[in-house]
Formats: structure tokens, sequence, C-alpha cells
């Protein structure tokens, strides 16, 4: 309880130290530069030039610190030892490609790369196209939406529960295992399953981002002129035709934007991977193999370096991300 | 749109399965997990959770009393008997079969007769009693030792969560984690907002390149930021503590707030903003009184973002928190029970729930606000 005081204390004090900066600083230049005195133009000129850099102040000098800087430390790290002290060159870059566990990393990625923003994206566009034309739409939206509220370790606690497996001469408690042996199948331990586990972690992602791609990709088909629909109507297309050769051309500019999104997501989680296997029976990923560098090997040099991989796999996006956001001005 | 879904009433219906099928597939795992969070912990791990509303079948031992305890024998005419209820000791049910050695447990139906080599007769009937019979006095330190199969009603209990909540450290963590996400969602907004602003409506050089920075920044990976901070943490003396989880949250947030709220002042009719400047207002007073409160909907949008990305994330609160009682999250403590308690499913699955019940609720009540902000926030 005392906690919950002091969260609320120091938000009370955060935001109270907002206004008073924000109030105090803009006070103060409005005091320094009078705009109505002698010389108010000029004034009012400087105090415009001033004034942007109050009201930006607090948020460079956080981003600066939290996003930027890092950014450079990591690059300095990466050719330091495992305490950030010792220059070492290029060994750091030497030992993550002669490693192993690097390369399971990066291939299994890479699978999670292929898969995941496609499953997503292909089950969102399903499930926009199909709840658009019924009744119960938005409730059947909102059902599919609510994985994304929960978190990844949430959802893989659910998922362990569906891969949970009993031995073969009792019953199975695992939902899977349970189909699985209906049909007369034998009972599995999924996620030790070489190579294929790897697939029963996607699907927990998959299973929490349709809705994210759903919810985009629907408002999108929405906005599609309706002149375009009705002309194929009249020239006979099925509702399947309309939907392949109409509506998807349209709008592939917002799958685009929802396979980016994914795919950067893609590349940054770690929670499914650490709480379902803890990179076990090869499923090790890029975000789960630096933090155990990090928090296991103590090694900050060489997770710095996986982190800058990591990093360099996000650039091209953000690039493209940069260029298209400046075209819309 | 409704008129060329389909005269044909079959693609109707092959629409509405398929719908359902969907929301099926994504709807019963966390039904699952509801359900099965207030079973009772011996069904639970017995017996699948979607035959929870069907009595479990449970192979249960109980040892009688011993032969040689006070009062446990009693002469009946010229037999000795040991005579009760399997269910002496809790329980309830009805017994379809039994057994007198853990090789066959269910050798007998419920009231079968068995003689054993000793000479003894043991009976158990479908309501849990039994009767041990002996033409001589029984003797031995150990009571006989009876395996049934027996047949539960569905039993649902509060239990688990009890269990969680006050012995298992979870109500614990649920403050933890309230004491971050609550400044971790509110520090952001304002810095943010009067970031958007200036960068929307104030003319200055590099503005430009500041918009590009802060929509490069959206993407940058998490992981990048961890060692360089811990280390600075650590130099200026901050260490683990709340304050520097707080400050490391609103850094990460940042970017996708100002960028969003930016966007959503931008598009602000620009007569209202014009038309104040003309009267004198400074930008200062302008934001105050004209910008903050019509941009009401894209704070909310943003604060749903970020109160559940910090309610859920595990990988900043691993780092910039501690790992002992008075920092340990939900999402970390959940992640240690799976560890710890992995086959004990009453736990977590309780634990699971009780995480993420707060999101679900902040989820289904405010849902439109964070539909409007995911379509401002993806990055066209």
């Amino acid at each position: 309880m005392e906690q919950l005081l002091l969260a609320f204390g120091s938000m009370a004090l955060g935001v109270g130290a907002c206004v008073l900066y924000f109030w105090g600083s803009n006070r103060l230049l409005d005091l320094a530069l009078p705009p109505r005195s002698r010389n108010a133009a000029d004034n009012i000129r400087r105090a415009n030039m001033i004034r942007p850099w109050l009201f930006l102040g607090p948020a460079v000098i956080i981003l600066s610190a939290y996003l930027v800087y890092p950014v450079f430390n990591s690059i300095y790290l990466s050719f330091h030892g495992r305490s950030g002290d010792v220059y070492v060159g290029l060994d750091n870059y030497r030992w993550l490609f002669a490693d192993a566990g690097f390369r399971e990393s990066i291939f299994n990625n890479l699978l999670w790369l292929v898969v995941v923003p496609s499953a997503s994206t292909f089950f969102g566009l399903i499930a926009a196209a199909l709840t658009d034309r019924i009744s119960w739409g938005n409730i059947a939206k909102s059902l599919i939406f609510m994985p994304m509220a929960i978190s990844f370790v949430g959802a893989s606690v659910i998922w362990k529960f569906i891969y949970d497996v009993r031995a073969a001469d009792v019953e199975q408690i695992g939902l899977l295992n349970a189909i699985v042996v209906f049909f007369g199948g034998e009972p599995q331990a999924w996620i030790a399953l070489p190579f294929w586990n790897n697939f029963f972690l996607m699907i927990i992602l998959i299973w929490i981002q349709t809705g994210f791609a759903m919810v985009i990709l629907s408002a999108a088909l929405r906005g599609i002129p309706e002149e375009t629909v009705e002309a194929a109507v009249l020239d006979g297309a099925n509702p399947f035709q309309i939907f392949m050769k109409i509506k998807v051309p349209q709008i592939w500019g917002t799958i685009a934007v929802v396979w980016t999104t994914i795919t950067i997501l893609v590349l940054k989680v770690f929670d499914i991977v650490l709480a379902m296997t803890n990179g076990q029976w090869g499923t090790q990923v890029l975000a789960n193999f630096m933090f155990d560098w990090m928090f296991r090997g103590l090694d900050f040099g060489r997770s710095a370096t996986i982190a800058l991989v990591i990093m360099a796999l996000v650039v091209p996006i953000m690039i493209w991300n940069i260029r298209e956001a400046q075209k819309d001005g | 749109m409704d008129g060329i879904a389909g005269r044909k009433p079959a693609l109707i219906w092959a629409v509405h399965l398929s719908v359902a099928l969907l929301v099926i597939l994504w709807t019963l795992p966390t039904f699952g997990l509801l359900v099965s969070s207030f079973r009772d912990k011996d069904q639970l791990s017995v017996s699948g959770w979607w035959t929870s509303l069907t009595s479990t079948e449970r192979n249960v031992m109980v040892r009688v009393p011993a032969p040689n305890d006070d009062g446990a024998q009693v002469l009946e005419g010229s037999v000795y008997v040991i005579a009760g209820n399997v269910f002496d000791e809790g329980g309830a049910g009805d017994i379809s079969a039994f057994g007198i050695s853990s090789r066959e447990p269910g050798a007998y139906e419920a009231g079968e007769v068995v003689t054993t080599k000793d000479g003894e007769r043991i009976s158990v009937q479908e309501s849990g009693d039994y009767r041990i019979e002996s033409d001589v006095e029984m003797t031995g330190k150990r009571g006989q030792r009876l395996f049934f199969t027996v047949l539960e009603p569905p039993l649902f209990t509060l239990d688990n969560y009890r269990t969680v909540l006050w012995s298992e450290g979870i109500g614990k963590s649920f403050l933890n984690t309230m004491t971050v996400t609550i400044p971790a969602t509110v520090i952001p907004i304002l810095i943010a907002a009067f970031a958007g602003y200036a960068l929307a409506w104030m003319r200055f050089p590099g503005r430009t390149f500041l918009v590009a920075m802060v929509v490069g920044l959206i993407v940058v990976p998490l992981q990048m930021s961890l060692i360089p901070l811990l280390r600075l943490y650590t130099d200026i003396g901050i260490g683990k503590s709340y304050i520097g989880i707080w400050l490391a949250h609103t850094g990460f947030g940042l970017p996708l707030a100002i960028y969003l709220l930016r966007n959503y002042i931008k598009s602000l009719p620009k007569e209202i903003i014009e038309s104040a400047k003309v009267d004198g207002a400074s930008d200062f007073e302008i934001f105050v009184k004209i910008v903050l409160p019509l941009s009401f909907p894209a704070l909310a949008s943003f604060a749903i973002f970020q109160f559940l990305w910090t309610w859920n994330d595990l990988l900043v609160a691993t780092v910039f928190l501690g790992n002992n009682e008075e920092q340990l999250v939900m999402t970390g403590r959940l992640r240690e029970l799976l560890g710890s308690r992995g086959g004990n499913w009453e736990i977590l699955t309780a634990s699971a729930f009780v995480s993420i019940a707060v999101p679900l609720g902040v989820f289904f009540a405010l849902q439109r606000y964070l539909v409007r902000g995911l379509l401002a926030g993806s990055v066209k």
C-alpha cells in the first residue's frame, strides 16, 4: 500500500514538475522578452525562436538519453570486452559469426520473420473480410482482437496449458494432446519437438497479432470506393473474385504497413521464447539470445553486439518508414 | 455492401460458420484458462477442462485405521470388524471399483467381497462404506490400504485464487505492477503533448529533422538500450528502482506518443489556432486552452497503449527492477512460477488470469480508443 502511495506521489510530483517546467519556462521567457514593450517586434521574433525548444526540451533530452545515446554506446561496447572497459577489436563479431547459438537464433528468427507476419496478415485479412459481412461482426471482431490485451507471458501460460503433455496411459489435460489422442494418435511433448516446436511458439504470436491485422485491414477494406465493387458486380464477378482482384489490390499499401509492423515486433519478441522454452530444444531467437548473454553470460560486449544485429535488421524498415512519413509532410 | 455479400444463402452460411470457427479458435485458449482456474486442483490435474461439467474419475488411495489402534477393531458376534467410510477424511462421490494392491487398483467392482490370503474379507460399497471382516483378531501397526476409483461431481472453487493472491505472492506483485504502470503511463503524455504541438504548429529550423528522428526512433529495438542504460543507471546511482523504470518506460514510449499526438494536433483546424494567435494568445495559452482539450481522444488512445504495454512488459521490468518481493512485477512472477511450479496448473491458471484481468477489462471498456490509436499509429 505504501508503495501505491509512493506511485501516486511520484506521479503527482512528476506531473507537477512537468507543469511547473512548462509554465515556468514560458513565463520566464515572456518576462525576459516582454511582447508588449518598445521593441516588441524584436522580442516576439526572438521569443518565437526560443519557445519551440522550451516545448521540445524534455522530450529531446529523454529521447537522446534513452534511445539515441544507447545506439552509439552499444556500438562502442561491441568493440569491448565483457565488462565494457577493454578494447578487443572485432573479437565479439568474430565470436558471434562462429557461434552455433547465434546461427540457430538467426535461422529461427528468419523462420519467425517469414511465418508470423504472413500468417497474422493472412488470418487478419480473412477475419476482416468475413466479419464485415455479418450482423454480429463487431462482437466477433472484438473477441478475435482480445488476445492483443494479453501479455506475452500470460499468453505463454495459456498456450503451455494447451500443449501440456501427460504419459500415454493417463487422460490428457492439454487440449492439443487430448484431440490427438481422441483421433488415435500418440501424445507429444510439442514444445520439445525439434524444429516443429518453433511453429508451436509462433502460433502464440500469430494468435496475438491477428487481431491487430484485422482491425487495420478492416478499416482499409471499408475505405474502398463503392463504385469499384459495384462495377465488378455488374460485370458478373463472384464474391471471391471481387475480393481477390478488386479489393485486395486496393489495400496493398495497408497490407504492407501491417506486415512491417508485425515484422518489427517479431524481431523484438523474447518473452514467449523465454517463458515457453528459454531457448532450449532449438528454439533460440536473437532477442532471447541477447538476454541470455546479458543476464546469465554477464557479457556486455557480446550482448551489445547481438543487439546491434537486431538493430541492423530493423534499419531498412526504419528508413522506409521515415521516407513514407516525409511524403505525407 | 450487404447486397453484394451474397444473394446465395449457402454462401452466407459459410461466412457465418467460418467466423464462428475463427472466434472459437481465438477465444477457446483463454476460456480454457478461465475455467481451469476455478476448478478443484485435484480434478484439474487429472481431467481436461472441457470435461469440467461432468463427473471426474479419479484414482485414490486411503489407509484405514490400523488393527492395533484403539477402538479400530470391533467384535461383532464371532467376527472382528474394521468399518468406516473412505470419505471420512474428506471428499465425496460414487465409487465404481476398488482394489487392495497398487498393482490392481480397480480390480473389483463396488459391493464385491474380496478375500485376502490372510482370510480377511474386504468390501467397499458405492457410497464409500468399507468393511473388513476376519474370523480371528487382526493385528498390525499399519492399516490396510484401499485403492478405489471414484466418480467425483464437478467441483468449482475460489481456493486457487486465494492461494495465489495471498501465498504465492501474486497479490504483492499486483501492487508492484500498479506502481510501475500508473506513473509510467501518465508522465510521458504531458511531455509528448508539448513536443507534439511544437512539431505540428511552431516554425523553427530543424523541425523536419526532428519529425524524421521521432518516426525513426519508433522502431528502435529496446534491446539496444538495455545495457547502456543499465550501466548509466549504475554509474549515476539510480540502480534498480522504480524511478529508473518509470523513466525508462517514458523514454521507450515517447516516440510513438509524440508521433500520434503530433499527427492528431496537426489535423486540428488551422483557423482555430490562427484566430487565437490574432487575438494575441501566446503559444503556451493556445496549447493549454485550445489544443489540449481538443486532443483528448488522441491522449486517451496513447494512454491505453502505454498502459497495456507497461502492464504487460516483462523485459524492461526484468532489467531495471530487482528480483525481490518489493519489486517483482506480475509478468516476472508468472515467468518464475512457470519455472518453479510448471506442473501446478491450479496456480498457473489463476495467476495468469489475475495478471490478464486488468488489461482485458481496460481493453473491453476502451476498445474504441485503442482501435483509433492503432489506426493512427501504424506508420503509413
